[in-house]
């Protein structure tokens, strides 16, 4: 069976990039026939269960795993007693400030636990199910701690700490001030002489990945070498994190990430889960294999988000911005992981947006508090930027008394100003923002909806109608190594390709930048196929085993295609410059009369005679006739380092229905146009938008990550955690303009976390649109029918999703003496 | 343990099993049948569809014995001589899936709903499919195929008329 059959048009473009290629991903995936890690299975392997903690800040007092280990099938269960002095601590690769403050991360609690989930005990057993009956068995007791949950009480003097090692709460304190860094002038200055100042404090809710496929890792031994299996984004910098953290060393560390089920920055991690399984199967020289269950995932997986917003933005009375002053609170969770605490930094640079700020200051508070850590989550740190001056741009409008697009389009860069550098420091390449604008305005219909939007509010319909804009752009393409040298990250951001050029003329081509779903085998046989002018069926894209992908830097920050796609662009150029020599022996010409077209050299002037690319790898792997001095191969590899991010940017417009009645709120219509430079797969980049849209639209309407007043997560299952389904989701109108990015030659500017970024305030502003008038100036997310009814009839912005003492609030509290009724 | 006599995608199977074991871990752990996967633990994502007796059922749903004298299929059973299913054709040609792992439920939920309504409109889809959560498409590429095979499907059963 395949899927060769693909509609096929007279006119197909000469060029792969910019075809809209189906994807060869799909044909093991819509047939089953798969690779999750959990389908799995070695020879003799045991299966591994944790014990959690049901407590979010305790000691524990007492703890007996005596019956446990004597279940039938059970072959062994450890504590964090077994492991203490080899677990190491689960790495952070980014420490923002030199005085951060990261009081470790044990995979597995010794003395202590911290949050609600923390393993406490690990039984390996013959079979999943024995594994977890065995759980029941284990004989635990905690003494409880002060829970630490609320970040405004934990900043305060003399508030309870999460780690009795620690002299506060507050893991860093990161300040970046343009006038100190001497890309603006002085924030105070500007606010000292405004003309209009607004101030806003914002809350962006945690929020939790919610990948479809449950992380999985597979420990296999061979000897003193292992292979982890796992469900991750980062096979390569899983390998050398793991084996710094175990003690296994590098070499005989194998990392795979066979299929993966999605990640969206929850799988960019070293788990916890995935070093207890090298330690256990180490321990017991047994392969071993552990996969989460979906309450597990949402209980110990990272989250994402969880900022309070302070944000305040001067101005003159004509509209012109002058300073931009952010104050930010970031909850860590209870531990800092892979890059917790960069999330909040690398948000730093984008809240001055796609507006001239002269002034801007930024300062940032990480916070520990007794809840699972916060990590990367799609668009990490730019999505909370966009949405703090996208709705403060709003406010600002409504004090002027100004249209809140003319606002924008004020301040914001013009075409003819790129590259343009930020009161951030980044130089901004390319793009228009007019141009995106109105294209999104006729997309969306905006005249007719402003005026049914009029018409609803002079009839005094009580279903009214909104409009928000979103005009927004982000960093991507993660990332320039020397600026992240200079941000004190733990690793660079180049990526790593090469090309095999096989004897019968395929191609294989080896990426550094693993997928998850994105398409990279497509999009990788595209480029291939337009650099060396070989079929798009002729090229396999190898990925994700770190023995066949031995270097890469993964996939994350809208990366792969600008960074891991210019490493195949540059491999494929040394492939041919090879080629060219060989070519030019055989064919007895000099190489500077050859020129390559459609993947065969010929002499310049002389139609016909030819050679191809294809017919050269034959006969280099025969090697009997090849110049002297030159290496018998026409493989090459390459690595590419950006020297700048890429900026893609667009306007974003959501027409919204609020029921003032119910609070219930619906999506009229959704319009977007996005800039992300040159398109390589059409369908691919409109799958990408949807997918951000979806998972942005769910942060303002839907997803929430509560914890109760223990710290109990009340939203452990897809029944209280709200992932969108078909039916709470409209169709969307997306469209692209292009100015191709001038940072990489593909002219890429990266699609994945656009539209997650962009649509989350763009919905907002849609809502408090179409109620404002009615004195509502702000409403929490998510949007629930609750908080929009409140904050239309009692004020203020609806306040937490349910009343404290309520059933969804947690309906009752633990208390020292036991369980005390919630107050009615 | 307990005997159960089933046919899996056309073949038939004898096993034992603890009376407590699911049907999707029977299909996975003794049959083998790794194309359909597990993506929560409260029927809610629908991942683990298959057809039980020709109906939708999420297999996370069902005992392992309550499918004893029962026709499972799942979606490694639908393609047929080498062809694929209207279903799985659409969703590759309209791009209704991103990582995939949704999407053996989702082709499976999807037969189902036409089988009961072969002519449905968009939101008849989104209702219909709303038991089968994907994170990366965001659905609307889904409904495009849902659309497109519904149309080929009646097309196919009105030429055979």
């Amino acid at each position: 069976m395949t899927l060769t059959d693909e509609p096929t048009t007279a006119e197909a473009p000469a060029k792969e990039v910019g075809n809209a290629r189906l994807r060869k991903e799909d044909a093991r995936l819509i047939t089953g026939k798969t690779t999750w890690t959990d389908n799995m299975v070695l020879p003799g392997m045991l299966h591994m269960a944790f014990l959690r903690s049901p407590v979010a800040h305790a000691t524990i007092s007492h703890l007996d795993v005596s019956a446990a280990k004597d279940r039938p099938n059970v072959v062994a269960v450890f504590t964090g007693q077994d492991f203490k002095d080899e677990q190491g601590t689960i790495p952070c690769a980014w420490p923002v400030t030199p005085d951060m403050v990261n009081p470790g991360h044990p995979s597995i609690a010794v003395d202590t636990v911290n949050h609600v989930g923390e393993a406490v005990a690990i039984v390996v057993a013959r079979t999943r199910t024995a594994a977890v009956d065995a759980v029941e068995a284990i004989d635990v007791d905690y003494e409880n701690l002060p829970v630490v949950l609320d970040m405004e009480e934990a900043v305060k003097d003399g508030a309870d700490l999460v780690h009795a090692s620690t002299s506060s709460n507050t893991s860093y304190h990161f300040v970046f001030d343009a006038g100190e860094a001497g890309t603006g002038s002085d924030t105070e200055a500007a606010f000292r002489d405004a003309e209009v100042t607004v101030s806003r404090r914002f809350v962006q809710q945690r929020l939790i990945p919610a990948f479809m496929e449950p992380r999985s890792a597979v420990v296999g031994v061979q000897g003193d070498n292992f292979t982890l299996w796992s469900a991750t984004q980062i096979p390569h910098i899983l390998r050398v994190m793991g084996a710094l953290t175990t003690g296994i060393p590098e070499h005989k560390l194998r990392v795979v990430a066979p299929d993966v089920g999605g990640g969206f920055g929850g799988k960019l991690q070293v788990c916890p889960e995935e070093i207890l399984a090298l330690l256990v199967a180490r321990r017991l020289g047994k392969p071993v294999k552990w996969t989460e269950t979906r309450s597990e995932s949402l209980m110990t997986a990272h989250h994402g988000r969880d900022q309070i917003q302070y944000i305040d933005v001067a101005a003159r009375k004509d509209g012109t911005v002058t300073g931009l002053r952010v104050r930010l609170l970031a909850d860590m969770g209870a531990y800092l992981r892979l890059i917790t605490p960069g999330v909040p930094a690398l948000g730093a640079f984008m809240f001055p947006g796609i507006y001239k700020f002269p002034a801007y200051r930024f300062e940032c508070d990480g916070v520990f508090t007794n809840k699972v850590p916060t990590d990367a989550y799609r668009g990490a740190g730019r999505p909370e930027a966009t949405f703090a001056i996208e709705r403060i741009m709003d406010e600002l409008a409504v004090e002027l008394d100004m249209d809140p697009m003319e606002l924008r389009r004020k301040n914001w860069i013009g075409a003819e100003e790129f590259p343009f550098t930020t009161v951030a420091g980044l130089e901004y390449d390319s793009g228009d923002y007019e141009q995106a604008t109105q294209a999104a305005l006729e997309l969306l219909g905006y005249d007719e909806l402003r005026a049914e939007q009029k018409q609803r509010r002079e009839s005094g319909d009580p279903v009214q109608l909104g409009i928000g804009i979103s005009t927004f752009t982000e960093m991507c393409g993660l990332a320039p190594s020397r600026v992240l040298g200079s941000l004190s990250f733990g690793a660079g951001g180049w990526e790593q390709a090469s090309i095999r050029m096989l004897p019968t003329g395929k191609v294989e081509v080896v990426t550094g930048s693993t997928p998850h779903g994105q398409g990279h085998e497509t999009a990788w046989s595209q480029i291939v196929a337009d650099e060396l002018g070989v079929p798009f069926e002729d090229v396999e894209v190898l990925h994700g085993d770190t023995a066949i992908s031995s270097r890469g830097l993964d996939t994350y920050g809208s990366r792969s295609l600008v960074v891991g796609g210019t490493a195949v662009v540059k491999a494929a150029e040394k492939v041919v410059a090879k080629a060219r020599k060989i070519a030019a022996h055989l064919l007895e010409a000099s190489e500077d009369d050859l020129e390559f077209s459609g993947g065969t050299f010929s002499v310049k002037g002389t139609p016909g005679a030819g050679l191809g690319i294809q017919e050269i790898a034959l006969a280099i792997f025969a090697a009997h006739d090849y110049p002297e001095g030159i290496e018998p191969s026409i493989d090459a590899e390459a690595a590419f380092d950006p020297v700048n991010f890429s900026f893609p940017h667009g306007t974003h417009l959501c027409a919204m229905e609020v029921d003032t009645e119910t609070g219930f709120v619906k999506i009229r219509k959704y319009a977007s146009v996005d800039d992300i430079g040159t398109i390589v797969n059409p369908i691919i980049v409109e799958g990408q938008m949807h997918g951000g849209l979806a998972q942005g639209i769910a942060q303002a309407l839907y997803e929430e990550a509560i914890y109760d007043a223990d710290g109990n997560l009340t939203t452990g299952t897809f029944v209280d955690y709200l992932l969108p389904s078909a039916a709470d989701l409209p169709t969307f109108h997306t469209g692209n303009t292009v100015h191709a990015a001038t940072s990489n030659p593909l002219g890429a500017k990266g699609v994945g976390e656009a539209g997650c970024i962009a649509s989350t305030p763009a919905v907002v502003n849609a809502a408090l649109d179409a109620v404002r008038h009615l004195g509502v100036s702000d409403i929490r997310m998510p949007l629930t029918p609750e908080r929009v009814w409140r904050a239309i009839h009692q004020g203020g912005d609806g306040g937490d999703r349910a009343a404290e003492g309520s059933n969804a609030y947690g309906g009752a509290r633990t208390t020292e003496s036991g369980i005390e009724e919630a107050a009615q | 343990m307990t005997q159960i006599n089933v046919r899996v995608d056309g073949a038939s199977y004898s096993d034992d099993v603890e009376p407590r074991t699911l049907l999707v871990h029977y299909l996975r752990e003794q049959l083998g049948k790794v194309g359909t996967v597990v993506g929560c633990d409260t029927s809610n994502c629908g991942a683990c569809t298959v057809h039980l007796d020709g109906e939708s059922v999420k297999s996370c749903t069902v005992l392992a014995v309550q499918a004893d004298g029962s026709e499972v299929t799942t979606i490694e059973g639908i393609a047929e001589g080498g062809e694929l299913h209207p279903m799985q054709k659409a969703f590759h040609e309209k791009h209704g899936l991103q990582c995939g792992y949704c999407t053996p439920g989702m082709i499976m939920a999807s037969i189902d709903l036409l089988k009961n309504n072969p002519d449905p409109s968009e939101s008849e889809i989104r209702e219909g499919i709303e038991g089968n959560l994907c994170r990366c498409t965001g659905y609307v590429n889904i409904v495009r195929a849902v659309q497109q095979a519904a149309g080929e499907m009646s097309s196919t059963a009105g030429a055979q008329a």
